[in-house]
């Protein structure tokens, strides 16, 4: 594996359309529970061992070679909401776009073909790591990552937080991040050996309900 | 490793990505409208769809920074059908929707040429920015830079990307300048020492055709791309 691919495949200026995206953060300041850096971090602890824990794991098993097909079934079967099902839609065919021409590859240019309006995210990242010659935990820490980097970029701008705040905030979710990967990785090698139901499937029922209200919104910053 | 065609860097200083679709067929010209907040941006775009419906095939894409006013503003006003409109979401930040990160807006031409195509040209209109937002060009082919007279005469001065390097820059409300006390000469020799033989038009919407000369301009993009 290449490390410096995995810090451009991380990186938050990635071209990939996240940056429209609060990750439910937007409906959370609204309703008052994330307020400042405090409850931020549990906002993100929160979303990382639920939504993060599962995503990381379908882009971990993507990464190992497990059909996207499937893994994008199990992503559908674990996503309840139908406005954050369409978010990852339309997260992952930006994504596939960037991915396509930054590491072209015949499974990515398959799974476009298959899924033309985009399959889920996580499975695109993933399906993107292994174009770019990386192993399943590095897609599941870009996966785990992203679950945190998201709400906390868009909360700076939602709340005008002070971004050293922000930033502390994900750094001192570095171990959970590691152990998240981690279970992830386990999880997508047994999917191997017994099919996409060893998936975890960890949802966050607040998260999926605050997602349906906020598509419904006439007036928001972020898209979800 | 295989990583991209020799041929496309050179292509991109010319025109956005590719000029055909994966059908093989011609794309429509993408041409974008930036400038900051008010300047009249959505009013140019409306009186453009207004004066180029009739003989050109086209559609518009909205950059709101955090609502659907832009869109809905031209689905009021009926300058177009409304499947001929969409709204990109750009999270507050629409530079970057136009720049840094233009895989939204990609799509969204895309799949205004799959649904309502064959178009021959498609206005992308950024939301309201400052003086340095700019359009990639993996997204448009040309640009135009929206600024009024109302904003301050001194704008051409300041100069910045958008001002010195956009294909077209449009002062605009040319009506207010007597009543703000803005000296259009002034602006007019300033933006010629910025932008050197890059054209300029001063335009008011209140008057009957005002926005003819920039569809004229438009035209002859549109010429541009159908010889080239």
């Amino acid at each position: 594996m290449s490390r410096a691919a995995l810090l451009v495949l991380a990186d938050g200026r990635f071209p990939a359309g996240g940056h429209a995206h609060s990750g439910g953060a937007e409906a959370a300041v609204a309703a008052g529970r994330v307020t400042d850096a405090a409850s931020l971090a549990d906002f993100c602890r929160g979303r990382l061992h639920t939504t993060g824990l599962t995503a990381a794991a379908l882009a971990a098993a993507a990464a190992l070679g497990v059909d996207p097909l499937e893994l994008d079934a199990a992503a559908d079967a674990r996503t309840p909401s139908a406005a954050l099902r369409t978010a990852a839609r339309k997260l992952g065919r930006q994504l596939m776009r960037a991915a396509r021409a930054t590491w072209p590859s015949a499974e990515l240019d398959a799974l476009a073909a298959a899924r033309p309006r985009g399959a889920h995210q996580p499975v695109v990242l993933g399906l993107t790591a292994r174009a770019a010659a990386l192993g399943p935990t590095d897609a599941a820490y870009c996966a785990a990552y992203e679950t945190l980097s998201g709400p906390a970029t868009a909360t700076v701008r939602l709340l005008s937080l002070d971004p050293f705040d922000a930033t502390a905030v994900l750094a001192r979710l570095a171990p959970d991040v590691d152990r998240i990967a981690d279970q992830a990785t386990d999880a997508a090698r047994r999917v191997l050996d017994h099919g996409p139901d060893a998936l975890p499937a960890a949802s966050a029922p607040l998260l999926e309900i605050s997602a349906e209200a906020h598509g419904g919104w006439p007036v928001r910053l972020f898209a979800s | 490793m295989h990583l991209d065609h020799a041929t496309t860097y050179p292509e991109r200083h010319t025109h956005s990505a590719d000029a055909q679709r994966p059908d093989g067929t011609r794309r429509a010209l993408r041409i974008g409208l930036g400038g900051p907040v008010g300047s009249g941006k959505t009013a140019t775009v409306a009186a453009l769809c207004r004066a180029l419906r009739d003989t050109v095939s086209l559609a518009v894409v909205t950059n709101d920074i955090y609502t659907r006013e832009d869109a809905a503003f031209l689905l009021r006003e009926a300058v177009l059908p409304p499947e001929r409109i969409t709204a990109v979401e750009t999270g507050a930040c629409p530079h970057t929707a136009i720049r840094d990160d233009i895989s939204a807006n990609l799509e969204a031409v895309e799949d205004l040429e799959d649904e309502v195509g064959p178009l021959d040209l498609i206005l992308v209109e950024s939301g309201g920015d400052n003086l340095t937002a700019t359009f990639s060009k993996g997204l448009v082919d040309a640009q135009i830079f929206v600024i009024d007279v109302a904003g301050g005469d001194d704008i051409p001065r300041k100069g910045g990307p958008g001002v010195t390097t956009a294909d077209l820059l449009v002062v605009n409300k040319t009506d207010l300048a007597p009543y703000v006390g803005s000296d259009l000469g002034r602006m007019a020799r300033d933006a010629k020492e910025q932008r050197a033989e890059l054209p300029v038009v001063f335009q008011s919407l209140r008057t009957d055709d005002g926005v003819g000369p920039v569809a004229e301009w438009v035209r002859a993009r549109l010429r541009d791309w159908a010889s080239a």
